[in-house]
């Protein structure tokens, strides 16, 4: 037997290894979490508590927006089991439009995004009954790569409006820059703010999905479309919905984060990848596990950036990729995601 | 109410009925008897227009090819399709809830509550995962998810397909009773000639794609060639 062949042996051997270890959930959810908690002991024994605390809130603050990112992503990819690269461009853009409100038409900025918000919905419902509507929903790719185009069209088009300087973003919460301290590390009442924000989103989006009709028809549709429609469903007008509520969600996300990265049509790429790999950790059609996984992501994005020396904050989006990549490789379904799930 | 004339169907390239011709009258149970692969399954595709159709399929009078398979359904028309169809990932009750979303009055509640007594293992599991019901309770849940949307025409899509003979029988049981005392309009497609026979009114036999019986149900059960095709004695 040549070399070649047996490293390649060996190598298909690992990854059978990893796939059999991804098979049960919990002992999928349960390692994660001893890993996670594991290196949470090691860092807070020995860098101390203030500094592992005040890791936590920074990761928790990029984590519910990574969260809210992620749910965005998975309400487009239960309604059209594709996944939206152009959701992140979506929010840029929205964010611009709650920019414009705010700062041109001195709109307050809470009311300024909740308008940005509504404006964020329409557009996308355009953009599904113009861009994606005439393609079968049964044809993947064709509608990937439409999402493709959105991402460099939405992009360009913000350059030309806007241009490509950093514009501040304003606070929409008050007590500006204020903190309070908790066991020794700070707190700014805008992060305590923004988790409140992105959790009484979650809230409402599953209130949404699971109280009213047009969420029943929602959940329907994604679950079968071939029933949904001898149901008498109206299967574009649903997408469309799907549409509508993710660009909202994300235009919430994009206006939460802009106030601390600063606002240019470029703001929202390493957002997006946290997200997707928040969106693929939680399992692509479980909003649930979107929302948990943001949170993770956001947590390790911070902790590896902050205690392991040679990650530091350039190779932090790497961080993303390995967990992409390695939820793929052990558990392609994500963590709370159901098996059939086999495009991505 | 329903009437079909020279329907041809294809999948792609390949046509798999090459001549259909039937109708169901208000009040009807029709059933249409075939082996496998005769084109049952097609013909009931056919008239929600979930594949390309050429020949004239009339609902009330109303030429309804090229419409599509949302609009038919919303015309009244319920199918309940091979395998059932069942929204898995939702509940029983909301399985049902999605039966009645074209209904606008209100008496949706009302409506599950009946079919909670009519199939008591449906209310026992009215919130578990549709997913999660076995054979019979998914047929019992397709057939009054169908219902919730009080149609005016059923279509059944072998029914009795991989259920133990006993629900079987209460199935069609129930299957008769909503024809005699709701006066519902029935068509159903059937391998088992036997039981379908027995709630059927007329019933039609297709063989490679083709109309080539019709006649009461009385008259086809005593037919020589059904006899032996499809009773078995």
């Amino acid at each position: 037997m040549s070399t070649t062949q047996s490293v390649n042996e060996s190598i298909g051997k690992g990854y059978a290894a990893l796939g059999r270890l991804g098979q049960k959930r919990i002992i999928s959810i349960g390692a994660l979490v001893a890993v996670l908690a594991a290196f949470s002991v090691i860092v807070a024994v020995q860098h101390g508590f203030t500094l592992f605390l005040q890791r936590i809130f920074d990761g928790l603050s990029n984590g519910f927006i990574y969260a809210a990112m992620a749910m965005a992503l998975v309400l487009i990819y239960k309604a059209t089991t594709v996944v939206n690269f152009a959701q992140g461009e979506m929010a840029m853009f929205g964010t611009f439009i709650a920019y414009v409100f705010g700062h041109s038409l001195g709109i307050p900025t809470p009311l300024a995004i909740i308008l940005a918000m509504l404006a964020s919905a329409l557009g996308a419902a355009g953009i599904e009954r113009v861009l994606i509507r005439p393609f079968d929903p049964r044809n993947h790719l064709a509608v990937t790569i439409v999402t493709l185009g959105l991402f460099l069209i939405l992009n360009s088009l913000a350059g030309v409006i806007w241009a490509y300087d950093n514009r501040a973003f304003p606070s929409p919460f008050p007590g500006r820059n204020r903190s309070f301290s908790v066991f020794g590390a700070n707190l700014e009442w805008a992060n305590l703010f923004t988790w409140l924000t992105v959790l009484a989103a979650v809230l409402l989006v599953s209130l949404l999905l699971s109280r009213t009709k047009i969420g029943l028809a929602f959940r329907s549709v994604s679950n079968s479309l071939e029933s949904s429609e001898l149901l008498g469903i109206h299967i574009g007008r649903t997408l469309q919905f799907g549409w509508a509520l993710a660009a909202a969600v994300g235009t919430l996300a994009g206006t939460m984060i802009a106030r601390t990265t600063l606002l240019e049509p470029n703001f929202m790429g390493r957002v997006l990848i946290y997200s997707f790999a928040a969106a693929t950790l939680g399992g692509l059609d479980s909003l649930g596990g979107a929302v948990v996984a943001g949170i993770v992501i956001g947590l390790v994005q911070t902790m590896s950036g902050g205690y392991i020396g040679f990650i530091g904050s350039d190779l932090a989006p790497t961080v993303a990729l390995v967990v992409i990549v390695g939820v793929l490789l052990v558990r392609p379904s994500g963590l709370f995601g159901s098996k059939r799930v086999e495009r991505v | 109410m329903l009437h079909v004339d020279g329907l041809h169907a294809s999948y792609g390239p390949i046509e798999v009925l090459h001549g259909v011709d039937f109708h169901v009258d208000v009040g009807e149970v029709v059933v249409i008897l075939g082996a496998n692969g005769a084109g049952k399954t097609t013909t009931l595709r056919a008239i929600c227009q979930m594949i390309d159709t050429k020949g004239s399929i009339q609902l009330g009078g109303e030429t309804i090819n090229g419409r599509s398979t949302t609009e038919i359904a919303r015309r009244g028309v319920a199918h309940v399709p091979q395998g059932r169809g069942t929204l898995t990932d939702l509940s029983v009750e909301d399985n049902l809830l999605a039966g009645a979303y074209t209904r606008k009055d209100g008496e949706v509640r009302a409506d599950i509550d009946r079919w909670f007594t009519t199939f008591p293992r449906l209310q026992e599991r009215r919130d578990q995962h549709a997913g999660s019901l076995s054979g019979g309770e998914q047929q019992m849940l397709a057939v009054a998810r169908a219902l919730m949307s009080r149609p005016k025409l059923l279509l059944l899509d072998e029914p009795s397909l991989g259920l133990a003979p006993l629900i079987v029988k209460s199935l069609f049981a129930q299957f008769a009773q909503m024809n005699q005392t709701d006066g519902l309009t029935i068509l159903v497609v059937e391998q088992n000639a036997n039981i379908a026979l027995d709630i059927a009114h007329r019933a039609y036999v297709l063989e490679a794609g083709q109309t080539v019986l019709t006649g009461t149900a009385d008259e086809l059960r005593h037919d020589d060639a059904v006899r032996k095709a499809y009773l078995g004695y």
